[in-house]
């Protein structure tokens, strides 16, 4: 089989030219076509979003640790809060895990040589590069303070901040995401390997172009959205205001359109790595497969019908609010079949606990609190108690950071290997996981019941009998903030002084686990025939499983 | 107000709604620990039964089941209709209004809450109501959108500019209770904020009579009629009349020019007052002059007052409230006299 002659010839081949030392000019960075370099670049840049939007965040915590608003000028902390969103969701949550692990193994794990459409996808970097470049320069002038959501007519007519340049920022920025999309669809479509059958793909693809979909269809229409509101800003045409004649519910009919979808895009990807990683650390194949990848699309789609459930009290007719309820609880039908089918994966394997596995569980257990409390906030009458407070706060960070961003430093650890070659330090890892899980809990589950007692979101202050849960809050902001920055070290470190890695260190049957780490610039030596199916674990796979039981016993001796 | 615990965790109920949602609230937590505590146990159970005891081995292979994917589709569809449900028959009571309630005035600004009662008494940020009566507010904004909310009642609604909004409630329990502006509005949002004030009915009768404040909102809004702004000149009887006929027009259908017909509720006469070209009244010229800029959002409130005023037999009961009418094409054909159907501007 040539697919095990790739194995044999990529492992520990760090004399090897491969995609990080075949060139080493600035210009052989910025100029390259190659879509791993390209992710690495993303890497660099949603990791520097990443902090910037934790610093908000860590500010934010600290106003709220105290009942009075007496760190910040109110101004300042409804800044904070806006920028912390807009930072966090449309430079960070949105292109992660896409953009950078994505775009890194779609191409390796279907067995293709790149992407379909190379410069495109250079392009999409640039493009980003200019819409976050344009958004920090509005910040650094002076920042904005509507909320992430940009309600009418507040941000069209009232705030006196830099609204329109952060619109055109994350206006041209929308299209990054659109030419991604565009991108991963035509290359899932056309450049799977021989024998690569859909059904073959890894979840983590299927997941990719369930998300691919929605940048396609979704992205548009915020781009629209903002671009309407900039009409409005400068040429006073009513569209939104109704001082003009315009309609301010308009507004959130069409940014929650693609806002809501946008929840998707963040926790698709992530829910595609959690089915790798479960999958694969319990050396099982997924449980019902076919149902957890046509999930991920049923998400997608119905992602689409649910817009209204962020208007039940907006005043639209309750008819409405009747149909965006019942298909929101539809909605919740595709995460559970998800969340049952990982369980069963467990079922019978053979589970190791390294680091990216600490992650998949985390996810699972967060995804469940996550998801049950978007069902409380989908039942119409509690919707009405709970809407605009703290517990849609503590709801979607659940979703958000419990889902998309444990699900990405999951992946980030798994794959780190393959990315850079090296092995990173597993004890400084496990603690980490353990520090972010239980720091997470600790923010955010205070947040829940601050919601149900009615404490409003963007307050920067608020009554003092909820003092206490506000403090427990903080301080658990404190334990995610350090585990959080622990894998920036360790990373960095395992770059300068990590082992080498192997080309398959945990011997997975995965395509990418077939070519040397870090693989070469065409991604393989020789192109692959798939002939096993996928997550087969066995001796169909072509894997050599008794010299990696010889190497394994070696290591342990 | 202030629970005795350590941590609070749930809010102080005070209205018809409280013991709704909570229970909705409750209801919700049972499923969750229903699916969450088999799933959790399951997790650590296969974690730890089925952990990796010899690297790399190759476990038996299961591909799934379809009677399970089928049970677990089906019994949380059927789980989540429940809740649905249920969710949906609290929301219909948060949102009608009875129709025997006490109507008060609410018009948010950055940032501040300005009520004003029936009986002409103003309050900014602080609200006195009686218990046990239906109270009913009619919000609307002078300049971003707002939210009234009150934790304690368990509702809130947004208060949104160039259109009236309505929440209701019937308190409870009297007592304090916390107001909060629920949509970001601005540099001051948290300071949005006031007090709800429940109080026995004598003592709102007496805080009513003993804070007997300037004129109630049918007087301003007929002082505004007929003097300030000029409306009787047309709107009035006798022969001057070029504008339509206003009495006994509330809460009745009107035709339009160039077809269809709009119920005159108090968005129709605010948009005749603002917009008055937007919906002409069949048989008339659109010839009135838009408001639009000369009235404050207060004085809207009294004009409204007053034409309603003008249907004592409607201004009772106001249908358009009634969610099953809110299809103009659903209105009841013949209501009220019909020669007042030709009414409006």
């Amino acid at each position: 089989m040539e697919t095990v002659g790739a194995i044999e010839a990529g492992s520990y081949g760090t004399a090897k030219l491969n995609y990080l030392n075949n060139g080493s000019t600035l210009k052989s960075w910025l100029l390259t076509k190659d879509h791993k370099r390209i992710a690495i670049m993303y890497l660099i840049s949603v990791s520097a979003f990443f902090l910037m939007g934790g610093l908000y965040a860590a500010a934010i915590r600290l106003e709220l640790l105290t009942p009075a608003s007496d760190l910040f000028e109110t101004g300042t902390y409804n800044k904070v809060f806006t920028q912390h969103g807009i930072l966090m969701v449309f430079f960070f949550l949105i292109p992660s895990i896409p953009a950078v692990l994505g775009n890194f193994l779609i191409p390796i794990m279907i067995g293709a040589k790149d992407l379909a459409l190379p410069r495109i996808n250079l392009l999409s970097l640039y493009v980003y590069w200019v819409g976050g470049a344009i958004t920090l320069w509005a910040l650094m002038q002076g920042g904005v303070d509507t909320g992430w959501t940009f309600y009418t007519p507040y941000s069209t007519t009232f705030s006196n901040t830099y609204v329109l340049a952060v619109g055109v920022g994350i206006f041209i920025n929308g299209f990054s995401s659109i030419l991604t999309g565009v991108n991963f669809l035509v290359t899932i479509h056309t450049m799977r390997a021989p024998g690569m059958t859909w059904f073959r793909l890894p979840l983590f693809v299927w997941a990719h172009y369930a998300v691919s979909l929605i940048f396609v269809l979704g992205t548009p229409v915020v781009a629209i959205t903002l671009l309407l509101v900039a009409i409005e800003r400068v040429a006073h045409v009513g569209i939104f205001d109704p001082a003009l004649g315009g309609d301010p519910i308009l507004f959130q009919h069409m940014f929650w359109f693609y806002s809501h979808p946008a929840v998707y895009i963040m926790v698709l990807p992530g829910m595609g790595i959690v089915s790798e990683l479960i999958a694969n650390f319990a050396r099982k194949r997924i449980f019902g497969y076919e149902f957890v990848a046509f999930s991920s699309i049923g998400l997608a789609v119905f992602g689409f019908l649910v817009w209204g459930h962020h208007m039940f009290v907006s005043g639209q007719s309750m008819y409405a609010s009747l149909v965006f309820s019942f298909l929101t609880m539809v909605v919740a039908i595709p995460s559970a079949i998800k969340m049952f089918n990982w369980t069963a994966t467990l079922y019978q394997g053979s589970i190791s606990f390294e680091t990216p596995m600490l992650y998949g569980l985390a996810f699972m257990g967060l995804f469940l609190i996550g998801g049950f409390t978007g069902l409380y906030l989908g039942a119409l009458g509690l919707n009405v108690h709970l809407t605009d407070t703290y517990f849609v706060i503590g709801h979607f960070h659940y979703v958000m950071v419990g889902g998309q961003v444990i699900a990405y430093l999951g992946g980030l650890h798994y794959w780190w290997p393959k990315i850079t070659g090296k092995m990173y330090s597993e004890f400084w890892g496990r603690v980490a996981a353990m520090l972010i899980f239980v720091g997470f809990n600790l923010t955010f589950f205070p947040q829940l019941i601050l919601g149900y007692l009615g404490m409003p979101r963007r307050y920067a202050a608020y009554p003092p009998e909820l003092q206490v849960l506000n403090i427990f809050s903080t301080a658990g902001a404190s334990v995610l903030g350090v585990g959080l920055t622990m894998p920036l070290f360790y990373f960095i470190h395992s770059l300068i002084k990590g082992k080498p890695a192997p080309a398959n260190p945990w011997l997975l049957p995965g395509l990418e686990w077939r070519t040397s780490s870090p693989p070469p610039t065409e991604n393989f030596d020789t192109p692959p025939v798939v002939t096993w199916e996928v997550y087969d674990f066995g001796d169909e796979s072509g894997l050599d499983l008794e010299a990696a039981k010889r190497e394994a016993a070696a290591l342990t001796a | 107000m202030q629970d005795s615990s350590f941590v609070q965790l749930f809010p102080e109920q005070a209205s018809t709604f409280a013991w709704q949602v909570d229970a909705l609230y409750g209801y919700l937590i049972l499923v969750s620990l229903v699916f969450s505590v088999p799933i959790i146990v399951a997790i650590f159970y296969f974690s730890i039964r089925y952990r990796e005891r010899e690297k790399y081995a190759v476990p038996r292979e299961i591909h799934g089941s379809m009677v399970l994917e089928t049970l677990w589709s089906v019994i949380p569809f059927f789980v989540s209709m429940s809740v649905f449900i249920t969710g949906a028959i609290v929301y219909f009571g948060q949102y009608t209004p009875p129709d025997d309630a006490m109507e008060i005035y609410a018009v948010g600004k950055q940032w501040m809450w300005k009520f004003q009662h029936q009986t002409g008494q103003r309050e900014i940020n602080d609200l006195h109501i009686p218990v046990g009566r239906n109270v009913k507010l009619v919000m609307t904004t002078e300049d971003v959108i707002h939210s009234f909310y009150v934790p304690a009642f368990r509702t809130k609604a947004d208060a949104v500019p160039g259109r009236y909004t309505y929440v209701w409630f019937n308190a409870t329990k009297p007592g304090k209770y916390h107001l909060f502006c629920a949509e970001y509005c601005g540099l001051n949002h948290s300071g949005m904020i006031g007090t709800v004030y429940v109080m026995e009915p004598g003592d709102f009768d007496n805080w009513l009579s003993g804070n007997a404040g300037g004129e109630t909102p049918v007087q301003v809004g007929k002082d505004l009629f007929e003097n300030k702004l000029g409306c009787a000149s047309c709107h009035a009887g006798g022969p001057q009349q070029r504008g339509a006929k206003l009495e006994g027009l509330f809460n009745t259908e009107v035709h339009l020019v160039g077809g269809g017909t709009v119920v005159a509720d108090e968005d129709y006469i605010r948009n005749s007052i603002l917009n008055p070209a937007s919906q002409v009244v069949e048989g008339y010229q659109p010839i009135m002059p838009t408001f639009k800029g000369q009235v404050t959002e207060e004085q809207l409130n009294g004009l409204v007052a007053y034409i309603k005023s003008l249907s004592p037999n409607a201004a009772a009961a106001p249908a358009t409230k009634k969610p099953d009418e809110k299809a103009p094409a659903e209105k009841k054909p013949e209501e009220k006299t019909p020669a007042a159907n030709k009414a409006a501007k």
